[in-house]
């Protein structure tokens, strides 16, 4: 049992606000994650869960009780950085003994856990080898055995993927999501990679300058961004941005850009009548743009030239413009454009998202 | 290594380098020569026809008896010995330490503190042996091994804290941060991990310290007086040197015998103190 609360946290170094009044509550047994670009202070706020850096205003809470001045050995959690910092000199065993060890375990019980741990993680046969002669991806297996045995409260993970090949990391995604599922053990885990975010994350905290943009479930996110900017963030290849102005013709509104005109669905006229006459963003995510087959209703198509393809196999990224905006859409793999082209493009209506300019929240 | 045609790599690669060795390498020769050749030998003038300055045809044993049998050597190899082992023992825990502290605890004007610390050891030996002659005699330590033992420090924990502040630079934060959420307090993550992993920085300290103590002139010159006080390099010139005569057979093997220690140490120590100079930790 553990949840963690963090209440107004504030964090400044020198002259730098890293951290603004970030409110957030993880529930036991979580998989939190927090996302952002870097410096955005997601990983600032992992260490002052972790009690590695000082917090200058706020609370952080384990199970209900304060520990803003609680050393990093009393909060009864574990930590997988991004470099593993395994022990150089000791041996894979010992360095997953070291925390029990620490905590003055008996050898039998030791035994038992690391022999555990090693079984969960596959790493039996390293148990004599040292770090340096692990590969890549043994080694952060060894750090995740490391952060297990001790069976802690919280598990923080910061980056741990990011320094093995693609292919590996995808793997060991899978492999975190398992132990996750296996354990149970409330994590949070700061990534720079969205996709990262939104494949472990049973909620994912998008973290921008220091102030948390958007919690929520990872569709959630991706289906209701609160704003431009996570908008932006999630979803991959990034939604498009155009700007327009809503305009009232003929009763009914539209959104009008340089050389085209959409109307947006019934359904949202209603938020968007506030909006009549100003400069707004329009975002549709590329999956949501396709060639139109000819028996899409005319407003919701519009005409655009293709500047570069880009053939994935299982569909096909187009560079397009539309007037002098430019955005991208992913198509059927059976779509035959060329450079050049003009294409007609319809876009799903229910999907179509509308940000203020000034503000860049979603409307 | 250099590419292209052969006679590129001989003339600016074997040739320079088989040059350096050579000019490096000499000096050494010399004294090893010099301490093997009877005085007969060494005292040919250069233009009679006997003369053969970079060999010998009757090897002797002479100089190294004469020197243990006729002067204090075996007394002067222990003097060093003891003075330079303590006093890099001293100096290589308040160099851990305070390069440790210096490197790694953000406390106010830790960097003012640091370059504090190295300009004390820039300050030059020949001008602080005076004030610190005073410290000596009002203590009473004149003439003993504990003048030099007490003063070496002063420039030898500069250098220590300055060369492990370095190296704990290069051994990752998280190292330590990864203790301490392990539970090890930051006393235990120094002891445990920090100090293990910093083992090649220490050495390569250690080993230099060591050097400069075993080597040091100035000060052992003014503290020390009587010839069975006096360390190798003291010794050596004042009492093997008498006037303007040179006992040059003795000198050499003074000179080598002296430096066997300081060889033995470096080749014990070699590969961790390479890894100390060039070091990074990778964790």
């Amino acid at each position: 049992m553990a949840q963690v609360v963090i209440r107004n946290l504030n964090k400044k170094f020198d002259e730098v606000h890293a951290v603004k009044d970030v409110n957030l509550q993880i529930n036991d047994k979580e998989f939190m994650v927090f996302v952002g670009p870097s410096g955005c202070g997601k990983t600032t706020t992992l260490r002052m869960v972790a009690g590695l850096e000082s917090i200058t205003s706020g609370e952080v809470l384990i199970n209900d009780t304060v520990v803003n001045e609680l050393p990093p050995m009393d909060r009864d959690i574990a930590m997988v950085f991004q470099n593993y910092a395994l022990y150089p000199h000791m041996s894979v065993y010992d360095n997953m003994a070291f925390g029990l060890k620490m905590r003055k375990f008996d050898k039998a019980e030791i035994a038992q856990r690391v022999q555990e741990a090693a079984d969960i993680l596959d790493i039996g046969p390293l148990l004599k080898r040292k770090p340096r002669q692990l590969s890549g991806g043994q080694r952060q297996r060894v750090a995740l055995g490391r952060a297990i045995v001790r069976h802690p409260q919280v598990f923080l993970f910061d980056e741990p993927l990011s320094n093995l090949d693609a292919k590996l990391r995808v793997q060991m995604r899978v492999e975190l999501k398992k132990l996750h599922n296996r354990l149970g053990t409330t994590a949070i885990y700061v990534t720079h990679d969205q996709v990262e975010a939104m494949t472990l994350g049973d909620r994912v905290v998008v973290m921008k300058d220091g102030l948390v943009q958007q919690v929520g479930a990872p569709l959630e996110l991706y289906n209701r961004p609160a704003n431009r900017f996570v908008a932006g963030f999630i979803g991959s290849p990034a939604m498009n941005f155009l700007p327009v102005t809503l305009a009232d013709t003929d009763g009914s509104l539209w959104a009008v850009g340089p050389e085209f005109r959409v109307k947006p669905p019934a359904a949202m006229a209603g938020r968007l009548r506030g909006h009549t006459g100003k400069a707004v963003l329009l975002g549709i995510r590329p999956e949501d743009l396709r060639v139109t087959n000819g028996a899409d209703p005319a407003d919701h198509t519009f005409e655009a030239t293709v500047e570069v393809t880009e053939q994935l196999g299982s569909e096909i990224l187009l560079d397009l413009t539309a007037g002098p905006a430019p955005m991208v859409a992913s198509v059927e793999p059976t779509v035959t454009a060329k450079v050049g082209d003009r294409l007609r493009l319809a876009f799903n209506p229910d999907r179509l998202h509308v940000f203020d300019s000034q503000t860049e929240a979603s409307i | 290594m250099i590419e292209g045609a052969a006679w590129r790599r001989w003339v600016f690669f074997y040739i320079p380098l088989t040059l350096f060795v050579f000019v490096l390498l000499f000096p050494f020769y010399w004294m090893l020569i010099t301490t093997f050749r009877p005085d007969g030998e060494l005292y040919q003038p250069w233009n009679s026809p006997r003369y053969q300055p970079f060999w010998t045809s009757n090897p002797t044993l002479d100089h190294i008896k004469y020197l243990f049998a006729e002067t204090l050597f075996s007394a002067w190899l222990w003097n060093t010995m003891f003075i330079a082992t303590i006093s890099t023992a001293i100096s290589l825990f308040c160099g851990v330490l305070a390069g440790y502290a210096l490197s790694r605890l953000n406390f106010p004007f830790a960097g003012s503190l640091g370059t504090g610390i190295f300009v004390t050891y820039l300050v030059p030996q020949t001008l602080l042996f005076i004030p610190l002659a005073d410290i000596i005699r009002n203590f009473k330590l004149g003439d003993t091994p504990w003048s030099l033992v007490l003063t070496y420090p002063t420039f030898l924990i500069p250098f220590c804290t300055w060369l492990m502040m370095g190296y704990f630079k290069s051994v990752p934060k998280e190292l330590e941060e990864c203790a301490r959420i392990d539970g090890a307090s930051r006393l235990q993550a120094m002891l445990y991990i920090i100090i293990p992993v910093a083992v090649p920085g220490i050495l390569s300290a250690g080993i230099f310290a060591f050097t400069l103590s075993w080597n040091e002139f100035i000060y052992a010159l003014v503290f020390l007086s009587s010839p069975e006080q006096k360390t190798v390099p003291v010794g050596v010139t004042s009492e093997l040197i008498r006037g303007d005569v040179f006992f040059w057979g003795p000198l050499m093997a003074a000179a080598l015998l002296g430096s066997i220690p300081v060889a033995m140490v470096y080749s014990f120590f070699v590969e961790h103190y390479v890894a100390g100079l060039t070091g990074s930790v990778k964790g």
